[in-house]
């Protein structure tokens, strides 16, 4: 399995990435090897065997559906790097 | 304090106790040891000798108040990936290099609550995605048993500064080995608790599923002590475990009559050409005679806990860091030309190569069409990994091994290659994916650097974990052992 340039465009697009052409051979290459890596997984009889997602099987609990936050709006917006007005910037998206 | 002798955290305690010194002057101590001696090392990342200095006057005055608790005075670091309230947290990346959280994490609320005095932050690799230090945003920090070397990965600054002496005790994170391996590689004690023993909260995610706090220390009492004050159910982590938390230092007293200890088949001659197996079963035998019992175990999927956790990890990692986004806090890039030139370009630029790397494997095994085939996948073969574990565990009482296949390599000579740098974690994986905790303990040492004899235990078992290794370290004096002081350094 190898990833061409194209594949690996779409993916740093999806990640929100952007790939520097210059790195990008190298970078596919490591990608590669790390996919022949775990290309061992394909040969695995797993018929049957159901996914495990939490190794202790823990289900998410549930609490009373009642607000326990408290407001601490001005300390987060403290540390975004721009606001104005208790909303975050960002450069404008609709004309 | 002033010589070079390994204190733990139990006699500093005790001196405290006894009034032979306060937790001010202790505190100082530590503050200087890491300025004479952590430039070359690099384990801290931030000091906060303000805020440390405020914490053991306090300390000391709950001392004098009779209010002390059971940590009253004690100077720890935390490894750079627990928010801090009003401390910067880094994760080691440049993406949080300006990231003051508002809040502590729970672990670090605990140890405080406790008495314990933060002295700083520790260096660590970038998101804890790496197995040698050396992806840190602020450069590699060094073993100080050698300084040509790496101190193992991802929580490489707290066992580097556990090992140099710079403070008794130190909190680390474990994904895939992140405490075990670099408590091998540096020589000191260190556990990885059971998965939801230990609050995530404020604990930057790496792999959600994975993810355990610990402790970092020279003996398995000093982690006993800490741990029980660390560990515990939060209503804030919905993964956190609700099982009572025993008391880790009364158990270190169980009894271990008739215990058995599996060994995994061709765990112990696949090490660095035998040597390392050699110390471990020298470190065994001293358990052997003292009445355990050696038992060869098999664990027939093991050895596809790499593929399968290079799949999860990196998949949950995408998701987690997916909130990195320069909008609220972490880096922002100038001058963004769009929304997505905004998202795109504070990404590039606040993450490394190794964490990029990830990001893009996860993408890919969590995007349309290959997800079948790889997360799914791979959760089939953790479940197949996870009965491996039970079923050996059902027969024996702790299963034990080598902690890191070699020990400390040199910084540089796996950098550039993520699939050798991946196999360092092939005896810590299994362990994750199975969501048991385990730790590390130092045996005797080859050609003068450290190697660790790793325990792993069932479920909510880290009692016994603790018990047995503190009985090893009653009778053998591997942990006390002390990195070779630098050159220029009295």
């Amino acid at each position: 399995m190898s990833l061409g340039a194209e594949q690996l465009e779409r993916l740093a697009a999806l990640a929100r990435l952007r790939i520097d052409p210059g790195e990008a051979p190298a970078l596919g290459d490591s990608l590669d090897r790390i996919l022949a890596m775990v290309e061992e997984l394909a040969a695995v009889d797993t018929t049957g065997v159901e996914p495990l997602a939490n190794p202790l099987d823990a289900v998410q609990p549930l609490r009373a559906d009642v607000v326990t936050e408290e407001n601490r709006r001005e300390a987060f917006q403290a540390i975004a790097p721009a606001v104005e007005d208790g909303l975050y910037l960002v450069p404008r998206v609709v004309e | 304090m002033a010589s070079d002798t390994p204190v733990t955290a139990v006699a500093l305690l005790e001196a405290l106790e006894r009034g032979r010194c306060s937790a001010e002057e202790l505190t100082r101590d530590c503050l200087d040891r890491i300025a004479a001696r952590d430039g070359d090392l690099n384990s801290f990342i931030t000091v906060d000798a303000e805020g440390a200095l405020a914490a053991a006057r306090a300390a000391d005055d709950a001392r004098a108040g009779g209010r002390a608790g059971p940590l009253a005075g004690l100077p720890i670091a935390h490894k750079d990936i627990f928010c801090t309230d009003g401390l910067r947290t880094s994760c080691a990346s440049r993406m949080l290099d300006n990231f003051v959280p508002p809040y502590s994490a729970t672990a670090v609320e605990r140890l405080g609550t406790a008495g314990a005095v933060t002295v700083g932050k520790t260096n660590m690799d970038e998101f804890a995605m790496g197995s040698s230090n050396e992806t840190s945003y602020y450069g590699p920090c060094r073993n100080p048993w050698d300084r040509e070397r790496v101190p193992g990965g991802s929580s490489g600054g707290s066992a580097a500064a556990v090992a140099a002496g710079l403070v008794p005790a130190a909190t680390g994170t474990d994904t895939g080995g992140s405490i075990r391996q670099p408590a091998a590689l540096c020589g000191i004690t260190g556990i990885k608790p059971t998965y939801g023993r230990v609050s995530r909260l404020g604990m930057i995610a790496f792999a959600s599923s994975l993810d355990q706090g610990g402790i970092m220390a020279r003996s398995a009492e000093d982690c006993a002590l800490l741990l029980g004050a660390m560990a515990g159910h939060d209503p804030r982590d919905s993964t956190s475990a609700r099982e009572p938390v025993p008391d880790y230092r009364a158990a270190l007293a169980m009894n271990l009559d008739g215990l058995r200890i599996g060994l995994p088949r061709g765990w112990f001659d696949s090490t660095l050409a035998g040597a390392i197996g050699d110390r471990l079963r020298a470190a065994l035998g001293e358990l052997e005679a003292r009445g355990a019992r050696l038992v060869d175990v098999d664990l027939p999927n093991n050895h596809l806990s790499i593929p399968a956790y290079y799949i999860i990890a990196p998949a949950e990692a995408s998701t987690n860091l997916a909130r990195y986004d320069g909008v609220r806090y972490g880096h922002r890039c100038g001058q963004p030309a769009d929304l997505e030139d905004l998202y795109t370009r504070s990404r590039e630029e606040g993450f490394g190569a190794e964490v990029q790397r990830r990001i893009l494997v996860g993408t890919y095994a969590l995007s349309a069409g290959y997800y079948d085939a790889y997360y799914k996948k791979a959760q089939q073969t953790r479940r197949l990994i996870r009965q491996d574990y039970l079923d050996a565990l059902a027969s024996v009482d702790l299963i034990a091994g080598p902690t890191a296949p070699g020990t400390a390599f040199r910084l540089g000579e796996k950098v550039d290659d993520p699939v050798t740098m991946y196999q360092e974690d092939s005896y810590t994986l299994g362990v994750n994916l199975a969501g048991l905790p385990a730790l590390s303990l130092p045996v005797e040492p080859l050609a003068g650097l450290p190697v660790g004899l790793q325990l792993i235990g069932r479920h909510f078992d880290e009692g016994r974990l603790l018990a047995v290794a503190h009985r090893l370290q009653q009778v053998t004096d591997w942990h006390l052992r002390e990195a070779p002081a630098p050159e220029g350094v009295a």
